[in-house]
């Protein structure tokens, strides 16, 4: 597996905020969101819902029945000539793609995106048997020889101004400097043809695994997933088991949702299928073709009909465009493979809030995500349930901090009378007397000591509404049960 | 609307901090002719706790809740964040009380942010309100009035029926503002980063005041207005339409 500092998340976030470069890269976020807005009007929004709907639909009937699904999928992969691995975790993952390069002598990989080769880490775990990976996405590419982790689902190297690419690829690949962003594409384009030509396995993701048809969908704008899919001698191909969907037909539903929340894009520049390994009367292709289905904690959230509907994400990336965290604090903060909203949920998920747990609590749950989902995934309600797992949940998922469940103790018993709040009331109003000045103090002690930094804080009334409806309640409006 | 009765949530925060946010919500109410009656049980709502993942309280408070304006047969709320907690979330939170299923049901139907209220419910389309003085105002979009309630209309159309109010529209004004609850307080770094794009939308509309339907993100903004003395001071939308009342601010 990847690094996991999710622990790091304040720091990192601060970090990204304090950094102009960085800064300037998100505020190009907004041609995300743009495309899509400018997308979706095309398209129709009485459309666009009828395919939401159909769509979540088609999730919810697949994930109901995800065992039958998965098994179409895997004999019609089978039927086609390829060979299909349920890996449990990304360790066997790993090592049932080793155990693939060692079986074929390779020397060199070359991969296209894929954020659950990502979360298996396999280009790290490759390296350490020797073998070359090589990411050729040119954004993968950059991160690549950055030696960083995707920034974005679909923009991995969103963070980078192209005078850091150009200076990367002067110092790791020894190139002059260059300013112009399709002559530094160039320069990798010259760089990746000769790896494509020299790899003896591609590995690729696939978008949708069609369980009717043993085949793996693969969404792309540079046509890397259809060269490392067909041009060497072996293709090994990693999916998430929720990846699967029953029939082509349902590709109409789901790649518009797809391109169109992405990019903004009608349909990417390439849309490859690919289904088994060449056929005995085809000259090109793959002799080998595997597919690696992974669960890794996904079984899990299938269980739980709370956490269920994030496995209806098809990674298109729009909440992240949309979410107001993310567009300040960017993708390295949340630590993991998935970034933004939906990876505030699924990262606890898979590895447990324990150790991500600041991730539910960073959200202010403004609601932008699910506004964006092309699934209409409820990432906010599910936000929430983290966060009640992580204070009140079983021993485990819980990690609840002492001071403030004391605080929420006292606050539920102020509540839970008219009396007690008036008083409470009360007494904040005289506790706040040495700190206020014309209604507002600049500075709290802890835990609110956060806002006063760059905020005044209001003060307490000193006399709340409850005082004063008596003063304006008219006669006639004066019942048995209003306040005293 | 004559006789036409509403029970007034005033929500905890304006209760305790903004209670002039409350008198005008009444005064405009009873301006309306609506009979405005307000439970004395009443604290909150429970999204304090929703929020900060303290579901048990949240559900004591919810059922609470109920119970206190169980006789009501409109509750009205200068909030649109508090009614989102009734109307998204108490389904949820009440899911363990079956017994209470319908009572839930009608209660979320039946419990409104101010403006939708006015406007979707009772038709209103101008209050009868003159601003004193020509004011320029931006309207912030607060996120669960706008994203659960579907309220972003309604507001715009009672304040263009002011006279002397002059409505103008600031850059991405249905972004949020960075409050999110404890999180401002628990990230006040990413907190004020988000809120301080916010202000300079607010600063370039050269709005005059600006309002919104929820005292908490008003809290927020005008928090950070306040300390770094913007020209636009922060305005509760029942206080900005009752000021053009007969009698301005006093009921």
């Amino acid at each position: 597996m990847p690094s996991i500092r999710t622990k790091e998340f304040t720091p990192r976030a601060s970090e990204a905020i304090n950094n102009p470069t960085i800064q300037k890269s998100l505020d190009r976020l907004a041609n995300f969101r743009q495309g899509r807005t400018d997308s979706i009007e095309e398209f129709g929004q009485e459309r666009w819902d009828e395919h939401t709907k159909r769509a979540k639909e088609i999730k919810q009937e697949t994930l109901g029945h995800l065992d039958h699904y998965l098994d179409m999928l895997s004999t019609n992969v089978e039927r086609a000539g390829g060979k299909v691995f349920f890996a449990h975790d990304t360790q066997e993952a790993n090592e049932y793609v080793a155990g693939v390069a060692r079986a074929n002598s390779v020397k060199t990989v070359i991969k296209s995106k894929s954020m659950v080769s990502e979360e298996m880490g396999v280009a790290d775990y490759l390296e350490g048997m020797d073998i070359e990976p090589v990411e050729t996405d040119l954004g993968e590419y950059i991160i690549q020889l950055a030696k960083e982790a995707p920034y974005h689902i679909i923009a991995p190297a969103l963070h980078k101004s192209k005078e850091e690419v150009s200076e990367l690829f002067q110092r790791v690949l020894g190139t002059p400097a260059e300013s112009d962003i399709t002559a530094l594409a160039g320069i990798a384009r010259k760089v990746l043809r000769e790896k494509f030509l020299q790899a003896d396995m591609g590995m690729t993701g696939a978008n949708f695994g069609v369980a009717e048809a043993g085949t793996i969908v693969m969404v792309t704008n540079e046509g890397n997933g259809r060269m490392s899919s067909s041009l060497p001698r072996v293709h090994v191909a990693t999916m998430g088991m929720e990846r699967v969907i029953p029939r082509l037909s349902d590709l109409a539903t789901f790649l518009p949702l797809l391109t169109r929340s992405a990019t903004g894009q009608r349909i990417t520049s390439y849309v490859a299928f690919a289904t088994g390994p060449k056929r005995r009367n085809e000259e090109d292709g793959p002799e080998e073709f595997h597919l690696v289905i992974l669960d890794n904690g996904r079984s899990k959230m299938l269980a739980d009909p709370q956490l269920r509907e994030a496995l209806y994400c098809i990674r298109c990336g729009a909440c992240l465009n949309a979410c107001p965290v993310y567009s300040k604090v960017g993708g390295h903060a949340y630590g993991w493979v998935y970034p933004g909203p939906i990876g505030a949920v699924v990262t606890p998920s898979i590895l447990g809030i324990p150790i991500a747990k600041d991730l539910p609590f960073a959200s202010t749950l403004c609601g932008a995500c699910k506004e964006v989902c092309p699934l209409d995934i409820d990432i906010p309600r599910m936000l929430l349930k983290l966060r009640s797992d992580a204070t009140e949940g079983p021993a485990g998922t819980r990690k609840p901090d002492r001071i403030e469940s004391m605080m929420m103790r006292g606050w539920r018993m102020i509540v839970s009378s008219p009396r007690m709040f008036g008083l409470a009331g009360k007494v904040a109003s005289i506790l706040q007397w040495p700190l206020s000045r014309n209604k507002f103090m600049r500075r709290l002690p802890p835990p609110l000591s956060g806002w006063t930094k760059s905020r005044d804080f209001p003060t307490v009334s000193a006399k709340p509404f409850h005082a004063r409806w008596s003063a304006m309640a008219l006669p006639s409006e004066k019942g048995d049960k209003d306040g005293k | 609307m004559p006789g036409k009765k509403v029970s007034l949530f005033v929500t905890c925060l304006v209760d305790q901090f903004y209670p002039e946010i409350g008198e005008a919500t009444v005064k405009l109410l009873r301006h309306l002719e609506f009979e405005v009656d307000f439970p004395g049980e009443q604290t909150c709502c429970g999204q304090v706790a929703l929020n900060g993942g303290y579901h048990s309280h949240a559900v004591a408070v919810a059922r609470r809740f109920v119970e206190v304006f169980r006789d009501s047969e409109v509750i009205v709320a200068p909030s649109g964040s508090c009614v989102t907690t009734v109307f998204t979330h108490y389904p949820e939170l009440l899911r363990e009380s079956p017994e209470l299923k319908d009572e839930v049901e009608s209660l979320r139907n039946r419990t409104f942010e101010l403006s939708q209220y006015l406007v979707d419910v009772m038709g209103v389309e101008n209050i009868g309100s003159t601003l004193p003085q020509p004011t320029r105002v931006a309207y912030h979009d607060c996120c669960h009035a706008l994203r659960d309630l579907g309220v972003a209309r309604q507001p715009r159309q009672l304040l263009q029926a002011v006279d002397g109010l002059e409505l103008v529209e600031m850059t991405d004004s249905t972004n949020c503002c960075g409050f999110g609850g404890t999180f401002s307080v628990k990230y006040p770094e990413i907190s004020m980063a988000i809120l301080n794009e916010k202000l300079g939308h607010v600063e370039s509309s050269g709005a005059d005041v600006l309002t919104a339907v929820d005292a908490s993100c008003l809290m927020h903004m005008g928090g950070a207005m306040r300390r770094q003395s913007m020209k636009a001071r922060p305005m509760h939308i029942a206080e900005l339409l009752a000021s053009g009342l007969p009698g301005g601010m006093n009921a």
